[in-house]
Order: C-alpha cells, then sequence, then structure tokens
C-alpha cells in the first residue's frame, strides 16, 4: 500500500497542492539537486559517464557531484575510474566517471575498463559526452554504446566551442536520427545541466524508452552469420538485453566476450538488480512491475 | 564448461571462418560511414567564409622549428621567475610565524613546564623546526608553481610541449608523454612520478620514473639560488648578481632536462631495452582557463601533499639532526663523528665532510639541507654568534654572512659548484622513494631509482673536482 495513505486525507490534499505548484517551477528541481560527494551507502540509480577523452567529462561529474575532480585540457586525464553521488528528483544516483575511450572494442586498459563496465555493471543509464564541435569523430563511440544498451542520453557539450567555430548543430535532428534523448550543455558554465539532469531521469525510471539507432552492416554473410548466432544465444540466455551486440564480438574474437560466455557471465546481465540497498518499497514495486 | 556454451562459442568460430579476413574493417567502415551520414545531417555551417583561425596560428607560432623551443625556455624561466619571486613574502612570513615567533614560544613553554632539556631539544629544535621549516619554505613555492602549471595544462599549452619534445624522447628510447611527467616533477618530484600513469607501457613508464629525479624539484630551488647567489653572483659586478643566479638555476635545471634525455636513452639500450610504444596525440583547442577553479583545486592538493610530507618525513628527521649533534660519543657529537669520517670522501667529491652528513639527514626532504649544512658547519668549525646551539638548524638573512661561515668551513667556489651539481643529481626525497615504491611495486625497481642517481653524482662531482683541480694546478 502507499505510504501516503498513512497520512490524514488533509495532509495529502495540501501535499498535492504543494507538489503541484512546485513540480512545475526550475527552481523546485534546482534545489532537489544535492550533492553528495563520494560517501553513499545507497542509492536509487547508477549513471555511467562515457565518452571521448577531452569532452568535458569531468567537469560534468564535477558539476553533477560537487566533487574536484582534476580537470584538465589534456587528453587522457582521468586514469581510473571515479565514483561520485548526487541526488535528484528525491532519487539518490551514484554516478561512475569513467575513462575517455575513442572506441569500445577493447584493444587498451582504458576500452576494457569503460567497455566492462557499461556491459557487466548494468548502469541504469549511460550518459555519452559529445564534443558539438567534432560531432563527427565523438558519434564513433555513441554508435558502439548504443549497440551495447539503450538507455542512453547524450551530452551534446561543448556548444560555445561548436559557436566559436561557427557550426550549427541540430540537437533534435541528431535525437531524431539516434533515436536517444540529446541535451546541448556548457558544462564548464553549468548551462544544459538541469536538462540533462531530468533526460537522465526519465530514462532512469523508465518514462523514456528508446529505441536507439543500430548500425547496419549491409554484408549479407555477416547479418546470415549475425541472425544464426543470435538464435543460439537466445536460446541459452533469453533475458541477455543486447544479443546482436554479443553475437558481432563472439564473431570479431573479443576475448573478454567470448569469457564470459564461457564462465555463463551472460545469464547474470539479466538480473533485475535486486540487490538494490535501502531501496524504498514503493520504489522497488515499480520497477519490477508487480501488482500492490 | 557447459555444453550448450561451448555450442555457442563453436558456431561463432565456424561463422568466423566463413564470413572472411575483412569482418573486422567492415565493422569501422560501416561505423564510420553512419557517423559520418549523421553528423552531416546533424551540423551546418551558416557562414561560408574562411575565418581567421586562432588556434592554428598559434600553433604554428608554438611548435614551429625555430620559435617553439626558444618559447618553450622562455615560458619555463617565467614560470620559474614568477614561483620564486612570489614565494619570497608568504615564505618570509611563515618563517617568521612558525620560526621567529612561534620556536622561542616553544621554548620558554617548555622551560616554564620544567621539560629536561633534552626532550626540549628534541621535540622543539629537532622534530618541530624541521617540520616548520619544511612547511614555510616549501608550501609557498609549491601553491605558486602548481597553478601556474595547471593554468598552462587548461589552457592546452603542455601538449604542444609534449609534441615538441616528443622526437628528442622518441629517439631517447622513450615516450612523448615523458615530457609533462618531466615538467611536473619541476614542482615536486613526487607528482611527477604519480603523473607517470599517463604512460601506458610499463617499460617507458619506468623511465619516466627513474628519470624525473633529474627535474629540479622546488625543494631544491632555495639551495640553488642561494648558492648562485653567493658563489656565482659574487664573481660578477653587483648590478648584474640578480640576473646572473637566476640564470644559473636556469641553467641548472636545463642541465636536469639533458640528463634526462642522456639517462633515457641510456636506460633503453641496456637495462629497459624494448619498442617505442605509438603516441596518438591530440592536440586540444585553446581554451581560456577556468582561473579560480584552478587556482582551489591546485591549491587544496599541493598544500595537503606538504602537509603531509612534512608531518610523516620531516619531522623524524628533525629528531636525528638534533639526536646526532648532540648525543656524545666518547666526548665528540655522532655528527662530528660522521663528518671527520666522510670528509676525506667528501673532498675528494670536490665537497665535504659537511656537505655529505648534511645529505644523508636530509633524504627525507631537500629543503632542509643549506640550515643542516649551516649548523654542522658552526658545530664543526667551532665558530660563535650565529645559531642557537648544537642541533637547532638556521638560516641567515644576509648572503655575505652565509658566506663567511662557510668559507671558515672551509668552502671553496669548487664546493659551491659541485653543491649545485650534487643537488641536481642526487637520490630522490624519501616521499619521492616512497611514492616510486607504490606506483611500481617493486623493491627492485625503486633501488635502482634511489641508487642511479646518486652514484651518478657521485662520479659527475668527482670528475668536475678532478678536472677542476687539474686546470686550477692543484
Amino acid at each position: 500500500m502507499n505510504i501516503d495513505q498513512k497520512k490524514s486525507s488533509q495532509e495529502v490534499v495540501e501535499n498535492l497542492q504543494t507538489q503541484a505548484g512546485c513540480a512545475s517551477c526550475p527552481v523546485h528541481h534546482a534545489a532537489n539537486l544535492k550533492k553528495l560527494g563520494v560517501d553513499m551507502e545507497s542509492w536509487d540509480f547508477v549513471v555511467a559517464l562515457a565518452g571521448n577523452p577531452n569532452t568535458g567529462k569531468s567537469t560534468v561529474f564535477n558539476a553533477l557531484t560537487g566533487l574536484r575532480q582534476h580537470t584538465g585540457n589534456w587528453p587522457g586525464k582521468t586514469v581510473t575510474r571515479a565514483e561520485g553521488g548526487f541526488e535528484y528528483a528525491e532519487n539518490r544516483y551514484k554516478l561512475v566517471d569513467l575513462p575517455g575511450t575513442y572506441s569500445l572494442l577493447a584493444t587498451s586498459l582504458d576500452e576494457e575498463i569503460a567497455r566492462d563496465f557499461i556491459l557487466f555493471g548494468q548502469p541504469d543509464v549511460t550518459i555519452v559526452v559529445v564534443d558539438a564541435s567534432r560531432l563527427e569523430r565523438n558519434l564513433n563511440l555513441v554508435l558502439q554504446v548504443l549497440e551495447i544498451t539503450n538507455r542512453v542520453v547524450i551530452c551534446l557539450n561543448l556548444m560555445d566551442e561548436a559557436e566559436r567555430h561557427n557550426m550549427n548543430v541540430d540537437h533534435r535532428r541528431l535525437a531524431r536520427d539516434l533515436g536517444v534523448p540529446v541535451v546541448p550543455t556548457v558544462a564548464r558554465y553549468n548551462e544544459g545541466l538541469e536538462e540533462l539532469l531530468a533526460a537522465v531521469h526519465e530514462v532512469a525510471s523508465g518514462q523514456t524508452r528508446a529505441k536507439p539507432y543500430h548500425v547496419n552492416y549491409s554484408h549479407p554473410k555477416l547479418e546470415r552469420a549475425v541472425t544464426q548466432l543470435v538464435e543460439q544465444i537466445k536460446a541459452v540466455f533469453p533475458h541477455v538485453p543486447n544479443a546482436r551486440w554479443v553475437a558481432l564480438r563472439l564473431l570479431d574474437g573479443d576475448e573478454r566476450i567470448i569469457r564470459a560466455v564461457e564462465e555463463g557471465e551472460l545469464g547474470e546481465l539479466t538480473y533485475t538488480r535486486d540487490d538494490l540497498e535501502g531501496v524504498g518499497v514503493s520504489h522497488l514495486s515499480q520497477k519490477s512491475g508487480f501488482a500492490q | 564448461m557447459n555444453e550448450n556454451y561451448e555450442n555457442i562459442l563453436q558456431s561463432a568460430r565456424d561463422l568466423r571462418w566463413d564470413i572472411g579476413g575483412d569482418f573486422h574493417e567492415k565493422i569501422m567502415e560501416a561505423l564510420y560511414t553512419d557517423a559520418t551520414r549523421i553528423a552531416e545531417r546533424a551540423v551546418t555551417y551558416p557562414d561560408e567564409k574562411p575565418r581567421f583561425d586562432l588556434d592554428r596560428t598559434i600553433d604554428r607560432l608554438v611548435t614551429s622549428r625555430v620559435w617553439g623551443f626558444p618559447l618553450m625556455i622562455l615560458m619555463l624561466t617565467l614560470v620559474f621567475w614568477l614561483t620564486i619571486s612570489g614565494a619570497n613574502v608568504p615564505s618570509g612570513m611563515l618563517y617568521s610565524l612558525l620560526i621567529d615567533t612561534l620556536h622561542p614560544v616553544l621554548k620558554t613553554a617548555a622551560a616554564s613546564i620544567g621539560l629536561p632539556w633534552w626532550l626540549d631539544g628534541v621535540l622543539i629544535d629537532g622534530a618541530y623546526l624541521a617540520t616548520a621549516w619544511v612547511v614555510s619554505v616549501m608550501l609557498p613555492p609549491m601553491a605558486i608553481f602548481f597553478p601556474l602549471f595547471t593554468l598552462l595544462e587548461d589552457f592546452g599549452y603542455l601538449p604542444r610541449v609534449a609534441f615538441n619534445l616528443d622526437h628528442i624522447f622518441r629517439k631517447a628510447g622513450a615516450h612523448g608523454k615523458q615530457a609533462l611527467s618531466m615538467t611536473m616533477g619541476f614542482g615536486c618530484n613526487a607528482a611527477g612520478v604519480i603523473s607517470t600513469r599517463i604512460i601506458d607501457s610499463p617499460r617507458e613508464r619506468l623511465i619516466a620514473i627513474i628519470t624525473n629525479n633529474f627535474s629540479l624539484c622546488n625543494g631544491r630551488w632555495p639551495t640553488q639560488i642561494l648558492i648562485a647567489t653567493i658563489f656565482i653572483g659574487a664573481l660578477v659586478p653587483p648590478a648584474l648578481g640578480g640576473v646572473i643566479s637566476a640564470l644559473s638555476v636556469v641553467g641548472i635545471a636545463l642541465l636536469g632536462v639533458l640528463l634526462t634525455f642522456l639517462i633515457s636513452w641510456a636506460l633503453s639500450r641496456t637495462i629497459l631495452k624494448g619498442e617505442v610504444s605509438t603516441f596518438n596525440l591530440e592536440l586540444p583547442p585553446y581554451r581560456p582557463p577556468r582561473i579560480l577553479q584552478t587556482l582551489y583545486t591546485s591549491v587544496i592538493d599541493r598544500t595537503l601533499i606538504v602537509l603531509w610530507r612534512a608531518v610523516v618525513f620531516a619531522l623524524p628527521a628533525g629528531v636525528a639532526i638534533w639526536l646526532s649533534a648532540n648525543i656524545l660519543v666518547g666526548g665528540v657529537s655522532i655528527a662530528e663523528h660522521l663528518i671527520n669520517f666522510l670528509d676525506p670522501f667528501g673532498l675528494l667529491l670536490g665537497l665535504n665532510g659537511v656537505i655529505l652528513v648534511a645529505y644523508i639527514v636530509a633524504i627525507p626532504a631537500n629543503e632542509i639541507v643549506i640550515p643542516t649544512i649551516l649548523m654542522l658547519t658552526v658545530l664543526v668549525s667551532g665558530v660563535t654568534g650565529p645559531g642557537q646551539g648544537a642541533g637547532v638548524m638556521f638560516e641567515l638573512e644576509s648572503g655575505l654572512e652565509t658566506l663567511n661561515i662557510l668559507m671558515a668551513g672551509g668552502w671553496t667556489l669548487l664546493t659551491g659548484v659541485n653543491l649545485m651539481l650534487f643537488s641536481l643529481i642526487h637520490n630522490p626525497c624519501s616521499t619521492t622513494i616512497y611514492t616510486i615504491y607504490k606506483e611500481t611495486g617493486s623493491v627492485k625497481w625503486t633501488t635502482i631509482a634511489s641508487l642511479l642517481p646518486v652514484v651518478l653524482g657521485i662520479l659527475v662531482t668527482f670528475f668536475t673536482a678532478q678536472v677542476w683541480r687539474l686546470l686550477a694546478g692543484f
């Protein structure tokens, strides 16, 4: 039963009235954003921050968590995985800043860390920070991420740089083409972060379901092979969310994925995270869809 | 392994053969084509005229074959000068607070509660004094150097430095990113060692770690400046004195850079042989640095490192210094025994026993070398007046007074020059040794990194002394 029923009806009405007024005001949400630093015992959602090196990931990280992660105009600044937290709209988010990578094909340690986290860490949302002034190169990584997970929000950062280079970047068209939310930001001046958080919240809570763009390889033999493998994979691991991507990686001889199959790790990708700690009852029921 | 899993893997293997070899290329091709297509749809350029590109223009200047290196040296000199002159006032203030004011206060407090003289000595003259010294000498320059360094980094200049120095490092068998850990080392060698994390290849990372010590860290600048001022500056008319001593320090720093290249080359030909890995360097666009934010982050970071180091490493050193000067064996202090024992060896190197003992004791922190030298010289040569007794480090206001004490201790110009050389080429301070151990996890490499510079330093000073004496007709 809903906790609210415990309160008197008077209180409930008051509550609803306040919520109606406050919820629509942007200042309300801004006040909701609490920066928690690294001290987090429990969280509702896990968010990963991916992207090319030197796109402002750490700036976004700092802005959201209030931590002073060292940023620098030098690719390769973040060398390990930084974690922090924030609170938004009464949910607690754990934010993981992944090292910058140009691709997820795991040819270097950085790429492996990033890829492993997005795949096996199963974040609720993956934010891909993209340099608006270098869109083409950044999209390489975006397309690869979209093949692993469809719970993606694109943070189109460095919009001021794009403007400086006299480029007009249409984020709506991009969103339509990619099939996921695209939020333009200038993280160093804290612009657009409110909208970014809203988008993340919507994807995390399931209000937004994306239909992400999948790269078409237009190679008939390859497509046939993939279809066949996908069938086999789905037969053994029925709940794997990205069988197509797994098939492609197996065909490419990706050792990590091969090992994941050998040891049955792929089967674990289906857990609906009922190892959540300290999550409210009402929230859990919402997530797992049980009738109350 | 589960049979089903094996079946999947087997299918994958079979299908892989079927598809053929260019599978990977096809994937990359498709990715790139789609990325281009989507990007082209989203990005438009309303203004067709080609605009003046500030970034390109700056780069043409900064990475040019003619202007690149002079500009880098100019930047280095500018950073050094700003750090040195900027740190003077805060250093002076901290010094007068912690040492001129608090030290006597503590002494009187100790006397009033009737602390035995030796406990008073160990705690206040030894531990407190050394720690206070490190803090007042180290904190201000680091608090200026690192923000400056970070501002340059934010601005985007440092990758250009890496670009300029890359081909030299490659010829030396090392990685271009070493340029960055090397420059970081000018602030603090421990920080420089940590910054080698940006180098992926373990071999090249070790080269960068071992040679980082040849970057003249902030703690050694005061030594260099003082010696340069009183020995080299004294050789020229007073008007030029300041300039000459500054240039000598820059000269020693550049010597350190040269040594970095030479030793990297030697290491990569002998114990650290291997292939040079490829270096993809993206020259980021120039961005206006966020000054206040940078100041805050780097100052807090650096402050904490220095304070931690002062407490953990300098404090015991202070205790050791005081004890060695005050514990008597056969009527003579341990320090004097050591000095007399090491004197012959020291003279061979163009130094003397006092300097060697000071360096042994100053392993924890380079900042306390000069004060220790002065204290020991006074102890040994029996000069009365300056200083506050055995085991109490001190420094003097005037260069002339310092020179007098040192001359009384038998110093010559050769001693000054060799001290500058030895200060550049000796073992890393204990914080750095500890950091190297934490970063490499290997006792073997930590030992090599600690011993290599000091052995080299002994060789260099030895040869300098012989050549000098030969030329001087000794």
